[in-house]
């Protein structure tokens, strides 16, 4: 080894080739910025929680008074949206934690990560599960409203929907990120996210049940891949309720193929395939920017 | 604590950098490195060395093509043809070898205004995987070189600019790179925080075992450096140290301003033989010992002279001798081009 000639009191550093343990550390900084990022930013936590609690306290109420006419007797409209506001509350923050790559783009920090030596797919992924956390943790917050809507803090129920809370997440930001690599301004990014999010809201079952749908609408919200993130949320918070047969299926009737019912697991595995082809789709289109 | 070296700590972290880089070996190679966009040619194939541990400065108008050049030193942008070696590195071979071993501070900030300036660092620690026990040692030094430690839990949106470029020039030495690459790191400064700038660069080629590759288009920081290449639509005209570029001129510059400046060009043409040009709004012209010269002129131009100004050479003569014009009215023939590139970095 050569003996370089440094002043005293220099800290030299010997920065080591590029490793697997390299890789893991640049998805653990790039991930723990996103965290800080979200504990500094209270206005952001604030106001991705208003149009849930709008849609859980406002609506829900409202629209309450008009449901429990129909088959849903019995159970308070509220509680039924309540795994659907989960759902839209997780990904909304996600998407927000994708945007932030624009705004990287746009500040100029987003070059600092691409001219370091490690693997592109580092960044993503740690951006991906850094948005999943922060989305995970904006819907904790909602959990814990869980009482005002009847639905019990169950132990099981909450492991259960923050294990899928944090899928939905990570799809979710896999999404917003491979929209995101190539967008240069935020203003453009929010307005494809609103194109893309509110019909998949919308249609995901989130807001009504896919019980008795037209033959159209119900072909619409089986290809709507947050189907199979918001049908699973209204099982575990269904399987935790005590109501008649007849009313869980006409809320909860769950998602049929052809007649066939997709169980739960199979649900979720959609979600986690969409999840990976996603991240795959992200890092392919980050590698090819500069 | 007391600082200690990685080099006496090789087996604290298992490998080592791939190649070891000697010291005789040049820091930078270049050969025939070339880049078109489309039929632009940005940059016309270009040869240079850079020694190590010398400070080396790509001197030219906006528009000549330094950034290019370095962006394609630095594996930010591949070339179009030629080769360059960084650190012993390929730049297009070996990328994240090349990025390894070098710091590279941008025009535009590449900071995140949001976390305090110690997360920037501990942020870029990470992501070049700077050994963990050296971590903090090493951005208190950084910080403490550019004067900033006692601002270190400051959010960065709070800085001056002097302060984020400034905190940049740290975050670029925090891995302890080879070759240090700034792209006009005083562009955009007020005359004090550039010239406190310009002490960080002198403390750093004294204190770090480090190359220093700059582009500027300020003569006066041209000066600094131990050589310069002076570059010029795309092509090196000459590369030398700014003594003996100034030495190689041997005559002094005459400015003068007078009531009739193309019959004061041809006089001066018919009776001194002298070749004079309008530079920067006077005629200009170049003669062995100008103030022995100033009375003659005086005496037989012919055309009155409302004022004259004689000055010895400099690195701006260095620039017209070898371009043919001056670095300021080359960047007013180019200042479409330079508004049209900071539109498109927007």
């Amino acid at each position: 080894m050569t003996a370089d000639v440094t002043s005293p009191g220099v800290v030299r550093v010997l920065v080591p080739g590029r490793s697997v343990r390299h890789d893991l550390r640049a998805v653990k900084i790039v991930l723990h910025r996103e965290l800080l990022r979200f504990v500094n930013d209270r206005t952001r936590m604030f106001s991705t929680l208003i149009q849930p609690v709008l849609w859980l306290f406002v609506m829900g109420t409202g629209l309450s008074t008009l449901i429990s006419l129909g088959p849903g007797q019995g159970v308070d409209f509220r509680t039924f949206i309540y795994p659907g506001v989960i759902a839209m509350t997780v990904i909304t923050t996600a998407m927000f934690s994708a945007g932030s790559i624009v705004w990287d783009r746009e500040f100029g920090f987003l070059r600092e990560m691409l001219v370091a030596p490690v693997s592109r797919a580092a960044i993503v992924i740690g951006k991906c599960l850094g948005g999943g956390i922060v989305a995970t943790a904006q819907g904790v917050i909602i959990l814990a409203l869980a009482g005002f809507v009847h639905v019990p803090y169950s132990p099981t129920l909450i492991l259960t929907l923050l294990g899928e809370m944090f899928l939905a997440s990570v799809t979710i930001t896999a999404f917003g990120v491979s929209l995101a690599a190539r967008m240069k301004t935020m203003q453009s990014f929010f307005g494809i996210m609103q194109m893309a999010i509110m019909p998949m809201i919308f249609l995901s079952g989130a807001m009504f049940p896919l019980a008795n749908l037209p033959g159209w609408l119900a072909f619409l919200t089986k290809i709507n891949p947050l189907t199979y993130a918001v049908d699973p949320m209204r099982h575990a918070v269904f399987s935790h309720l005590s109501v008649s047969p007849r009313v869980v299926e006409a809320l909860n009737p769950g998602v049929h193929w052809f007649g066939w019912h997709v169980p739960i697991l199979a649900e979720l595995g959609i979600v986690a395939l969409m999840g990976l082809g996603l991240l795959g789709v992200a890092i392919a289109q980050f590698r090819r920017t500069d | 604590m007391e600082p200690r070296t990685l080099w006496d700590d090789q087996e604290a972290f298992g490998q080592g950098r791939g190649t070891v880089t000697t010291s005789e070996a040049p820091a930078v190679a270049v050969r025939g490195l070339k880049k078109s966009y489309g039929t632009v040619e940005a940059v016309k194939g270009v040869d240079f060395e850079v020694r190590p541990g010398e400070v080396f400065g790509f001197l030219g108008p906006n528009g000549a093509g330094k950034t290019t050049t370095i962006s394609m030193l630095c594996t930010l942008i591949k070339p179009t043809g030629g080769s360059a070696r960084v650190a012993g590195h390929d730049v297009v071979k070996e990328r994240d070898e090349v990025r390894r071993n070098i710091g590279l501070v941008f025009q535009d900030p590449t900071l995140d205004g949001y976390l305090s300036a110690e997360q920037n660092l501990r942020f870029h620690a990470e992501l070049y995987a700077v050994p963990k026990e050296l971590v903090a040692g090493r951005i208190k030094q950084v910080l403490e070189m550019v004067a900033l430690w006692d601002r270190k839990d400051a959010k960065v949106m709070t800085f001056s600019g002097g302060m984020k470029r400034r905190l940049e020039i740290a975050r670029g030495l925090l891995h302890s790179p080879r070759v240090l690459f700034l792209d006009e790191p005083t562009v955009g400064l007020d005359p004090q925080t550039r010239s406190a700038i310009w002490g960080y660069i002198d403390k750093l080629r004294h204190s770090e075992d480090i190359t220093i590759f700059m582009t500027t288009h300020y003569m006066e920081e041209a000066e600094y450096c131990d050589r310069i290449a002076i570059i010029d639509h795309g092509e090196i005209v000459v590369v030398d140290s700014p003594e003996a570029l100034k030495a190689g001129i041997g005559k002094d510059r005459v400015q003068i301003q007078t009531a009739d400046d193309q019959t004061a060009i041809a006089a001066l043409r018919e009776r001194f033989e002298l070749d004079a040009a309008v530079r920067e709004g006077l005629v200009t012209f170049a003669v062995p010992s100008g103030e022995q010269f100033v009375p003659r002129l005086f005496a037989e131009l012919g055309v009155p002279i409302r004022s004259v100004s004689v000055s010895r050479p400099s690195l701006d003569d260095v620039f017209m001798n070898y371009t043919g014009s001056t670095i300021r009215d080359a960047e007013g023939e180019s200042a479409g081009a330079t508004w049209m590139r900071a539109m498109a970095r927007r």
